[in-house]
């Protein structure tokens, strides 16, 4: 990739900025495709972002970034993996706003949303809460001017292009159009987290 | 509960279980978490005959009391405290006895935050994701310390450790934290990379788990853009909109969005965890291999 910069994060991480959100997935599927085979050098932590891919923890991060300015990333595999399927209830508190912002019908919010196939480019903000990166970039809406100080677990909700759920209940000032009883977040389960970097997701509404 | 326990009698301004914490689950929003003051804790289970990795109590300045329901050697290390059994001084920095029923108390630190408190055995509460450490930003982890509330012990592993005498540098009264390059120390004026290096920041009390806050001239950027979330590592000094230098500590998030001009090195950190409010902190720009 010809934008790949390796920045430097203290002698111990580096991190890669790419071009796009797409390329920043591609090169972490790619990371985990080598580490998986053994080929990777030891690293403690791959952190995906919005345009980045943090490694945390290498012996010698200069030495890596000279390494993969070599490699060859392949594209996105789309389809690869099956979808997870999140049941939801578009029944959120600010369905009319994001109906508005879109220019539809507040029925037609639920719609668009349940027909797009959804990937999580990144996690953050707390365990579970997964970045899903899918809707077009039309659709993209503000955050809310005043954050709520409670969002209850399950909200499923929007900023900028993101979707996202709400793993447990905190502040937070994403717009809230619909609800889901999937449990985001168990710590008792191996994954925890139902949502992890790479998986394709499906909302599939159920009925009110 | 079997009697391989402790009650809290006190729990102090805020004490909770910590150990080594919880890496490799960054990627879903996990943060480290673990001792603020790894050589301290690490000597404190060095002392009791522990791993250094065995689960202790963190203090943050005024201590806490404890009453174990059976006989157990426990130590206490990182910022001095007057510590007593029943009210007798007791050893800092040296195994001590201490019978069921008696109440251990680690009083107000007379310098530096948190104090570490080992039982021979350490503190077995349930491990989340590896990791007894609580979890002060997402709420993982055992909850901090309440009075009445009653921890579990293990088993002894190794016989204490008797030593002559244990290192304490003592608080530190000026934080000396040398750091290496920031992802984004180009978002930055080159003044504002002149007054890092250059100027005394100090310690504010607005400080926690997650970050040592600091006040002091502000760092003006060079891009005004919003930054995209990307992932952030330990020690990460990150600068929000007020300009002062933030640096991440164990509680930090995993990702954030406001550009890091630096990164501290994580053995400069301990000490770091132990500056009271006000402490003069300098920046010491390295350079990398």
């Amino acid at each position: 990739m010809s934008d790949m910069r390796a920045l430097p994060v203290g002698d111990r991480a580096l991190l890669v900025e790419l071009g796009s959100g797409e390329e920043a997935e591609a090169l972490h599927a790619e990371l985990l495709r080598r580490r998986a085979e053994g080929t990777l050098p030891a690293v403690q932590e791959i952190v995906p972002a919005a345009r980045t891919v943090l490694l945390d923890g290498l012996d010698d991060p200069a030495r890596f970034a000279k390494w993969l300015a070599g490699w060859e990333i392949p594209p996105l595999a789309s389809g690869a993996r099956s979808a997870i399927e999140i049941p939801v209830r578009y029944d959120g508190p600010d369905l009319a706003a994001v109906a508005e912002l879109w220019g539809v019908r507040p029925d037609e919010v639920g719609r668009i949303h349940s027909s797009t196939v959804f990937r999580v480019a990144f996690c953050g903000f707390a365990p579970g809460f997964g970045y899903l990166t899918g809707l077009a970039e039309r659709y993209a809406v503000p955050r809310r001017a005043t954050p709520r100080t409670a969002v209850p677990a399950g909200a499923v909700a929007l900023a900028g292009a993101y979707t996202g759920v709400y793993p447990r209940s905190s502040p937070g000032g994403w717009q809230l159009i619909g609800s889901t009883r999937a449990v985001l977040w168990d710590h008792a389960r191996v994954p925890a987290a139902l949502l992890t970097p790479g998986a394709r997701v499906r909302f599939v509404p159920e009925e009110l | 509960m079997t009697d391989r326990a402790f009650a809290v009698v006190r729990a102090g301004a805020l004490t909770s279980v910590q150990d080594h914490g919880r890496s490799g689950h960054a990627h879903l929003g996990v943060p480290r978490s673990g001792v603020l003051d790894r050589p301290a804790s690490d000597l404190a289970n060095r002392l009791v005959g522990n791993p250094a990795e065995a689960a202790v109590l963190e203090t943050t300045l005024n201590g806490c009391a404890v009453r174990p329901r059976r006989a157990v050697t426990v130590a206490v290390t990182g910022a001095p405290c007057r510590v007593t059994v029943d009210g007798r001084p007791a050893a800092w920095g040296a195994p001590v006895r201490v019978a069921a029923g008696k109440v251990l108390e680690l009083e107000h630190a007379t310098g530096g935050v948190r104090s570490y408190l080992a039982f021979a055995g350490g503190i077995a509460c349930e491990p989340v994701l590896g990791s007894r450490s609580t979890d002060l930003l997402s709420g993982l982890g055992p909850a901090p310390l309440t009075d009445g509330a009653v921890l579990p012990l293990g088993d002894p592993s190794g016989p204490p450790v008797y030593a002559d005498a244990v290192p304490w540098q003592g608080p530190p009264r000026e934080l000396v934290l040398r750091a290496g390059p920031g992802p984004r120390a180009d978002w930055f004026t080159a003044r504002a990379l002149h007054t890092l290096a250059t100027a005394v920041y100090r310690v504010s009390a607005a400080s926690n788990r997650i970050g040592l806050r600091t006040e002091g001239p502000p760092l003006e950027r060079a891009v005004h853009g919003e930054l995209p979330s990307e992932g952030m590592v330990l020690g990460a000094v990150q600068v929000p909109p007020d300009g002062r230098p933030l640096i991440f500590l164990a509680d930090h998030p995993t990702t954030g969005g406001y550009p890091v001009i630096a990164v501290v090195r994580e053995r400069d950190l301990g000490a770091a965890a132990q500056a009271p409010p006000g402490t003069p902190i300098r920046f010491v720009p390295t350079r990398t291999r």
